[in-house]
């Protein structure tokens, strides 16, 4: 009886988390691929997933960091961002195995620089944040297609052969994409930092009068979502054999999207970190899902769309009146 | 006199103005060529669909809303111009009208389940995209002549674009900012709350924006097919940051209904003009769309500096 009632009441709390319908939404469509496979392939579906989610986790918890500080606040410069860094850090490597980490470390500063260009656009000109990191997206994508003149730079060999590699048919990129995940949710619940964007987002007015660094906080928080950009933008031209000037594009979207999939509330205050997989499986499937039917690009695009509606009706839609 | 012109609340509405003015004489100067007829009309050619898809961004703007989707709208548009409306008029015109419902649609939508409306336009994007590809697979198609004919009309004195673009601004002037419906829906953006304890709909407001959005945004293809005479799904995708650009650079605020129809097409005009400017200025295409948001910069940063002489006072 008692073992009936816990069991009922974990159901109960586990229904109640944000994140699952997304997972389960991933499940769904990745059975329904699988039923009309006969059964093959399921596997490997899966781990292509997972290498492919990967990129949109990593802009994703930025963007989810981003979106949680409050309504208007969003970042529209992270494709501009991966492609600038990708290019950047791929011509300064030249495909010098020994210049990795340089090239590493030249994305993660581009994206940090480009970061605190938005925040100072935002903080010093009170440009509303989505025209700041709109306007310096074109700036930066502009850098970038200037700097990058067009050709795809391949990257070093060994940086290709890491980004793809495999372990028991898990990517090693998704596993250290998922301890990011993990650190990224400590640092959001536990500590100071993460507490404050998302006091901020609930209230920013009350978290200023309670002591809260406002400005600091939404400072690093823009800096650290740039950042996320330059380290996706490094990993995916190491993945897709080169960065290409259009590689950051579908990541404006999938940014956003695996953000509210995910249960993450766009009225800020609410943040919610292991949504980001499933949702990001969750968008992988559903174009693997319409592929496999044989549909074309049209009615692809068609369905994608519709179905991202979908499931923001059914699970958006709460009330965010005060 | 002077003291009115040195005023913050002139200067920031005549900045949008202003820049263009300023960007336009800085093309003579580094062309001479371009102050004629025949080089305006190849300068502000492009001007008068942005100019549509800007007025249509603006129409969300006003009640707090963005649209992401604007872009592949228009290029839905452009293939539907292109194929449908040439073959089967009627059919086309049908489409279109279909088109403008969704739009409704989707206002009615994001207003009844309070939905994000970055979110839903964004997905939107794609179904119009797709849609634009099923229609047009390829790029191609035929222009109707009627429309090649009002785009390549030969007026006196300026291009066409220039009457036209202020026309449009005039009349959504007339329609938004002085007409009595008008300042209601400016004041769903505004305060949504009091317009509705004074008994208005806010769903109708949503609604008629959305459906006003829909109605600009086909304006905004059509004229642009009768421009490139043939149409392509991705033609317009631009026009999503360009339209959002635009609004802003005329003046238009994101929140609160603050818009200005007139600053929206002057905003157009100068982001259109910002391109050719780097051509004569001998730097690479590379930087074109760069240009456009160095001078988005600029302009804020002059509001931001005009603001706080504001608040100094």
């Amino acid at each position: 009886m008692a073992a009936a009632r816990t069991a009922a009441r974990l159901a109960t709390r586990l229904l109640e988390r944000p994140w699952l319908w997304a997972f389960a939404a991933a499940f769904l469509v990745w059975l329904a691929t699988i039923i009309f496979t006969k059964g093959q392939g399921g596997g490997e579906i899966l781990s292509a997933a997972l290498a492919f989610g990967t990129f949109s986790v990593i802009v994703g918890i930025g963007q989810m960091y981003v979106i949680t500080l409050g309504p208007g606040n969003v970042d529209l410069s992270i494709p501009a961002t991966m492609t600038f860094a990708g290019a950047a850090s791929m011509k300064i490597m030249a495909t010098q195995d020994s210049m990795i980490v340089v090239g590493l470390l030249i994305a993660l500063a581009c994206g940090a620089a480009i970061g605190v260009f938005n925040y100072g656009l935002i903080r010093l000109m009170r440009i509303p944040p989505i025209i700041a990191t709109l306007s310096s997206s074109f700036v930066f994508q502009s850098a970038a297609i200037a700097y990058g003149r067009g050709i795809k730079i391949k990257p070093p060999p060994s940086l290709a052969d890491f980004t793809t590699a495999r372990i028991a048919g898990f990517p090693i990129l998704a596993i250290c994409t998922v301890i990011l995940a993990l650190v990224m949710t400590v640092v959001l619940h536990k500590t100071v930092y993460g507490r404050s964007v998302i006091a901020i987002g609930q209230n920013a007015r009350a978290a200023k009068l309670s002591g809260i660094a406002v400005d600091f906080t939404r400072f690093v928080t823009y800096v650290m979502c740039a950042t996320l950009a330059g380290l996706c933008g490094f990993v995916l031209s190491g993945f897709s054999g080169g960065a290409s000037l259009n590689m950051g594009a579908e990541f404006l979207l999938a940014s956003i999207a695996v953000v509210v999939i995910g249960g993450t509330s766009v009225a800020g205050g609410f943040a919610n970190i292991p949504g980001l997989w499933g949702a990001a499986l969750f968008m992988f499937l559903l174009v693997t899902m319409l592929n496999t039917f044989g549909l074309g690009a049209g009615i692809r695009l068609v369905m994608t769309g519709l179905i991202i509606i979908t499931v923001i009706t059914v699970a958006g839609g709460k009330s965010t009146d005060r | 006199m002077i003291a009115t012109l040195l005023s913050p609340r002139f200067l920031r509405n005549a900045l949008p103005a202003l820049s263009l003015t300023v960007l336009l004489l800085a093309i003579f100067q580094l062309q001479p060529r371009t102050m004629s007829y025949f080089g305006l009309n190849l300068l502000l050619n492009l001007a008068l669909p942005i100019a549509f898809a800007t007025i249509a961004q603006m129409c969300i703007i006003t009640v707090n809303d963005l649209d992401l989707g604007i872009g592949s709208y228009v290029g839905l548009v452009a293939a539907i111009g292109a194929t449908w409306l040439n073959e089967t008029p009627l059919l086309g015109v049908a489409a279109l009208l279909g088109c403008i419902l969704i739009y409704a649609a989707l206002g009615a939508l994001i207003h009844l389940r309070n939905l994000p409306s970055i979110v839903v336009t964004l997905g939107m994007s794609f179904v119009w995209l797709g849609m634009a590809l099923l229609v047009l697979p390829t790029p191609g198609g035929t222009v109707p002549g009627w429309i090649r004919a009002i785009m390549t009309l030969k007026t006196p004195f300026l291009p066409f674009t220039i009457y036209a673009a202020v026309a449009v601004g005039v009349i959504v002037h007339f329609g938004l900012m002085r007409s009595a419906y008008g300042t209601v829906l400016r004041g769903a953006g505004g305060n949504p709350r009091s317009v509705a304890r004074a008994g208005w709909s806010l769903l109708r407001t949503k609604v008629t924006m959305f459906a006003l959005a829909g109605f600009f945004g086909m304006l905004s293809g059509l004229s642009l097919i009768g421009l490139t005479t043939s149409a392509d799904a991705n033609i317009a995708l631009r026009y999503t940051l360009l339209s959002i650009a635009g609004v802003i650079l005329g003046g238009g605020e994101f929140v609160g209904g603050r818009i200005s129809p007139i600053g929206a097409v002057i905003g157009a005009m100068t982001l259109t003009l910002a391109a050719s400017f780097l051509t004569f200025l001998r730097l690479p295409p590379d930087w074109q769309i760069g240009a456009q948001g160095g001078i988005l910069i600029v302009v804020l940063a002059f509001r931001a500096v005009i603001n706080r002489a504001e608040a100094r006072r």
